[in-house]
């Protein structure tokens, strides 16, 4: 292959196969400096950027959501071309014909469209309806097969917010093909792909892909065509760094557009733009105010991005969010930084535009990065509240130096790998329902299977854990059997089409679990081996409350009397999953992540041997609970920082708040501060940390006048959300937090 | 060696330079009337712990304190338990770590010496500048504090000198004036830090079931305590 568009371009192996990092590698340039050379938003930017926040502020005032067309379902083609100025945009493309207007994706399941129309004062068109009546979605497959003890594990809420209604997400299409190649390239191989396959045993698995691979040349058909509705003719590279960021947000857009999913990440695009922003600048065709304008106007867009959601959902992941996630940073393999001044550029679009929730800007920490960002980003994170790490130095070995991060924390090879997303499941609550007998102490409902109820007197450690390895494989294999039910009907009914248009056709695959509740399970157990726990039993006979008399060591204090519990707990849950094999040879992995749903976790969950009371929401991620951290903050740090990655592939969240002062007297103070506190912690092989430098005074401040605060943002696990857009239920849950602060 | 611990602070950034490792030990001679931390007065109270216990600890710590940091051992007054905070000071040499003293430099014997010397920097908190208002806010003596100067000085260590402010008692120029008189011709001041007086303390006052002093005094203003910092500062040139 050659295209004119790659003048000026090292050549390489990427000229003869699609190969992205082959062609960043080759071509881009590591930036060493200071953030001294950004440059403030233009007049254009600002005069979008204006307009933009007005509709903001009227989504608002509609409680949420702006408009629905109903009428229509959401799809590549099929809506008009929409702008926010066609004048002014150098950019284009919305997910509908205007801006913020939401579509309506009924693949995943018609209950939940109808849901959300009706939630916002909408009604889906008879049209929709009547086209669903014959179609089965993802949901519909699934529970044609769902077992009785599926949807009993469900209902109790010991596994919650399952992809079986939505979107699975959590796949990150590689966006920069289309600006690198083309699409016409990516159909040529896709082409040649598919005849490979055909040559090959035509057995399930292969016919299955097959006809996979005919969709997915099917959807960079209609990407083309989608491109042609704003004018533009993807079918050929990008030549310039406009057309590379314009190509690539096509592509983007276009999966939003077919997709809901959970999580529809964006990869790792920074350092790739940086390349052709290069290149003009050096022709003397682009100015740096240029190559700014560039990145601002392009995070607007995705700052655009909506799906439609029931109020349900956004109880479990509050703040209606996306997960549009940014990786930026991160080494090469060869030892030299993947920084670019376009590394900086990104985040310099939370001063530009302001700081926002999207996208979900994640910087892959080494302690290598040079210093001057490091520092950078320590200031970004004091003055904006928006940026998260991810351990670069622990990934890298595993995922190699161009992996991104999809949704949260989960990390997979652009291109090369994706997830079954899995949500999670509740361990404290199987702990509760271990003692029980595999009884629901809420409903009562005998979920598991049948033991007596523990007896009520003082609970012996040995004999609990014995009880909760009979309960947690009953669950593990209850837990994979159900994901392979879920993402063998979304690949048959509601199949990503252009995202794995956008991967090589051999994949990789993970199958992602979860587990919330981590910090309860490991004090609760702690509390039994060191404390005195005595059940208490309601008339029905079930263990609802606990005496706990003494002390015992807290998770969070970076004592391994009680951390250990919480490692080996991880350890061997993801143990006890691998035991059942996953659809379609995913590998099994596993987070600690809980997004907002820790709130709705602790609802349904009774009292616990810790203290905890009943329905009292859970510590978010891996946090320890909530004030329970005696010693300060790198204490709760090195707890968390001793959970095994090798176990937890699919991430570890940390949330980590602190109060401006407690991070050191100046500015300059808490930055150096930040930067060392964020090294000491990577250094001890930890994952991942979201950053919230605020008083927590603001925030209360903001629960009483959310209208004051229209763009404060806040780090939750795994993400960053307009504080005004959680629950109030979740707001309370996140001022409760632990705020470190020294007197 | 066992010595009386009363908590650790793991992210410390307010005692000295960088990200520090705290160690609060118990015990003080002083009862300055806003003592923020009364629960540490008493010798015997807090936990027992070995100084291998307290090393092991900071070790853990290692990666966020070495670059820029290091470990602060403050109370109470660590002097109080000198040969106990000597063999901390010198474990944490041992594990090439700057070291910090939170001293008032009220407590005065050849083996405190000895010990302060053991430390890289002395936090040193001139508490009040005269001997009667030392005397009646502290129940110490200033003489004993300008002694300890005196032996700081001919060790040649390097000197963070503080002092909290409090309204109508020492937020005056003139005490400013003074403080600078104390302090002007030891050649190694590094840093000087003026800290408001508050009350945050006052729920542990209550716990105790003791009286609050200053109960009555309003907290200092920041900014007040902004402008005599930097009025000190113009004197120290």
């Amino acid at each position: 292959m050659y295209f004119d568009a790659w003048n000026g371009f090292a050549a390489g192996q990427w000229h003869n196969e699609i190969d992205v990092r082959g062609f960043i590698q080759a071509n881009y340039t590591p930036y060493y400096g200071s953030e001294d050379f950004l440059q403030p938003s233009t007049g254009r930017t600002n005069r979008l950027m204006e307009r933009l926040r007005s509709l903001l502020k009227l989504e608002q005032e509609y409680g949420g959501v702006l408009d629905i067309d109903t009428t229509t379902v959401s799809s590549l083609t099929s809506y008009p071309a929409g702008y926010l100025d066609k004048n002014e945009e150098l950019i284009v493309g919305l997910q509908t014909n205007r801006p913020l207007k939401r579509g309506v994706n009924p693949f995943g399941g018609i209950r939940m469209a109808r849901a959300a129309c009706e939630a916002y004062g909408y009604k889906l068109s008879d049209k929709i309806e009547d086209e669903f009546l014959y179609r089965t979605t993802h949901n519909d497959g699934v529970y044609r097969v769902y077992t009785d003890e599926m949807k009993r594990t469900k209902k109790c809420g010991i596994i919650t917010g399952l992809p079986d209604a939505y979107g699975r997400g959590r796949i990150i299409g590689d966006y920069r093909r289309v600006a690198l190649y083309g699409v016409d390239a990516l159909i040529a191989q896709k082409q040649k792909d598919k005849a490979r396959v055909g040559e090959s045993l035509y057995d399930d698995k292969n016919i299955k892909l097959s006809e996979e691979l005919f969709q997915q040349l099917n959807f960079l058909g209609m990407l083309k065509e989608m491109a042609q509705l704003y004018g533009y003719d993807i079918s050929k590279p990008a030549a310039t760094a406009r057309e590379a960021v314009q190509w690539t947000y096509f592509a983007y857009l276009a999966a939003i557009k077919e997709q809901n999913g959970a999580a529809m990440s964006l990869g790792r695009v920074s350092t790739f733009f940086d390349i052709y922003m290069e290149r003009d600048i050096r022709s003397g065709t682009l100015t740096e105010q240029g190559a700014q304008e560039l990145f601002d106007e392009f995070v607007m867009k995705l700052r655009m991005a909506r799906h439609l959601r029931t109020p349900e959902y956004n109880e479990l992941f509050g703040g209606d969010p996306m997960w549009i996630t940014e990786s930026l940073g991160g080494m090469g393999e060869d030892g030299r930084p993947l920084v670019t001044k376009s590394s900086y550029r990104m985040l310099h679009t939370l001063y530009n535009l302001g700081a926002a929730p999207e996208p979900n800007l994640t910087v892959l920490w080494s302690n290598s990065l040079p210093e001057p960002f490091k520092r950078y980003c320590a200031k970004v994170s004091i003055d904006t509240d928006s940026i998260q790490y991810e351990n670069d130095d622990l990934m890298r070995p595993i995922y190699g130096d161009d992996y991104g991060i999809a949704c949260c924390v989960s990390a997979m090879k652009i291109g090369k790998q994706m997830q079954f997303f899995g949500a999670r499941c509740n361990a404290a609550k199987l702990l509760l329902l271990s003692l029980n007998g595999g009884r629901d102490e809420n409903t009562g409902l005998q979920v598991g299977p049948e033991l007596p109820v523990v007896e009520a007197q003082p609970l012996n450690y040995d004999a609990v854990l014995k009880r909760l390895e009979v309960y947690k494989a009953w669950l593990c294999k209850l837990y994979v059997s159900t994901m392979n039910v879920i993402h063998y009907m979304h690949d048959k009914y509601a199949y990503e089409k252009l995202q794995m248009a956008l991967h090589d056709t051999e994949v990789e695959r993970f199958m992602a679990f979860g587990v919330a509740g981590l910090s309860v399970l490991a004090d609760s157990l702690s509390a039994i081996k060191y404390a005195k726990v005595t059940p208490v039993k309601d008339e029905r006979g079930l263990i609802t409350g606990f005496t706990t008399e003494g002390d015992y060591p807290q998770y969070g204090n970076d004592d391994n009397r009680v951390d250990s519990i919480a490692v080996e707990f991880v350890k061997g849950f993801h143990q006890e999953l691998t035991k059942t094999p996953a659809y379609r040879g995913a590998i099994h992995t596993l987070s600690v992540l809980t997004i907002t749903s820790n709130v709705v976790y602790g609802k349904k969950t009774g009292a616990t041997p810790d203290g905890r009371k009943k329905g009292e929401p859970f510590a978010p991620g891996a946090n320890p609970m909530h004030n329970r951290d005696k010693n300060g903050a790198l204490a709760s740090l090195n707890s968390v920082a001793k959970l095994p990655y090798e176990s937890c592939r699919d991430g570890i969240s940390c949330t980590f708040s602190v109060t401006p002062a407690t991070l050191g007297h100046s500015r300059e103070e808490q930055v150096a501060n930040l930067t060392a506190v964020l090294g000491g912690y990577f250094a001890q092989n930890a994952h991942h940390i979201n950053v919230n430098v605020l008083d927590k005074s603001k925030l209360m401040e903001a629960y009483e006048h959310p209208e004051r605060y229209p763009n404060l943002t806040i780090r939750v696990s795994g993400y960053a959300v307009n504080f005004h857009k959680l629950s109030r239920e979740q707001q309370r849950e996140v001022i409760s937090r632990t705020f470190h602060e020294s007197l | 060696m066992t010595g009386q611990v009363h908590s650790f602070q793991s992210m410390g950034t307010l005692d000295g330079p960088g990200v520090r490792f705290v160690v609060f030990l118990q015990g003080c001679p002083l009862r300055c009337a806003y003592c923020h931390n009364p629960d540490t007065w008493e010798p015997g109270g807090g936990m027992a712990i070995t100084t291998d216990e307290v090393l092991a600890r900071i070790s853990r710590f290692i990666p966020y304190i070495q670059p820029g940091g290091g470990v602060t051992l403050s109370g109470g007054e660590p002097l109080v338990q000198a040969g106990f905070t000597a063999e901390i000071l010198r474990g944490c040499k041992a594990l090439n770590l700057h070291t910090a003293l939170d001293t008032s430099g009220s407590v005065l014997t050849a083996e405190v010496i000895e010990t302060a010397a053991l430390a890289d920097l002395i936090l040193l908190d001139i508490k009040f500048t005269t001997e009667e208002d030392y005397r009646h806010y502290t129940g110490g003596s200033l003489q004993t504090v300008l002694k300890f100067m005196q032996a700081m000085r001919e060790r040649r260590k390097p000197l963070w000198v503080r002092q909290v402010i409090v309204p109508g008692i020492n937020d005056a120029e003139e005490h400013i004036r003074q403080l600078y008189e104390l302090i002007k011709d030891y050649p190694f001041v590094q840093k000087v830090e003026l800290l408001p007086f508050h009350k945050l303390c006052l729920e542990k006052y209550q716990a105790l079931k003791l009286p609050f002093p200053l109960e009555q005094v309003p907290a200092a203003r920041p900014e007040r305590v902004k402008y005599l910092e930097s009025l000190l500062k113009h004197m120290l040139g």
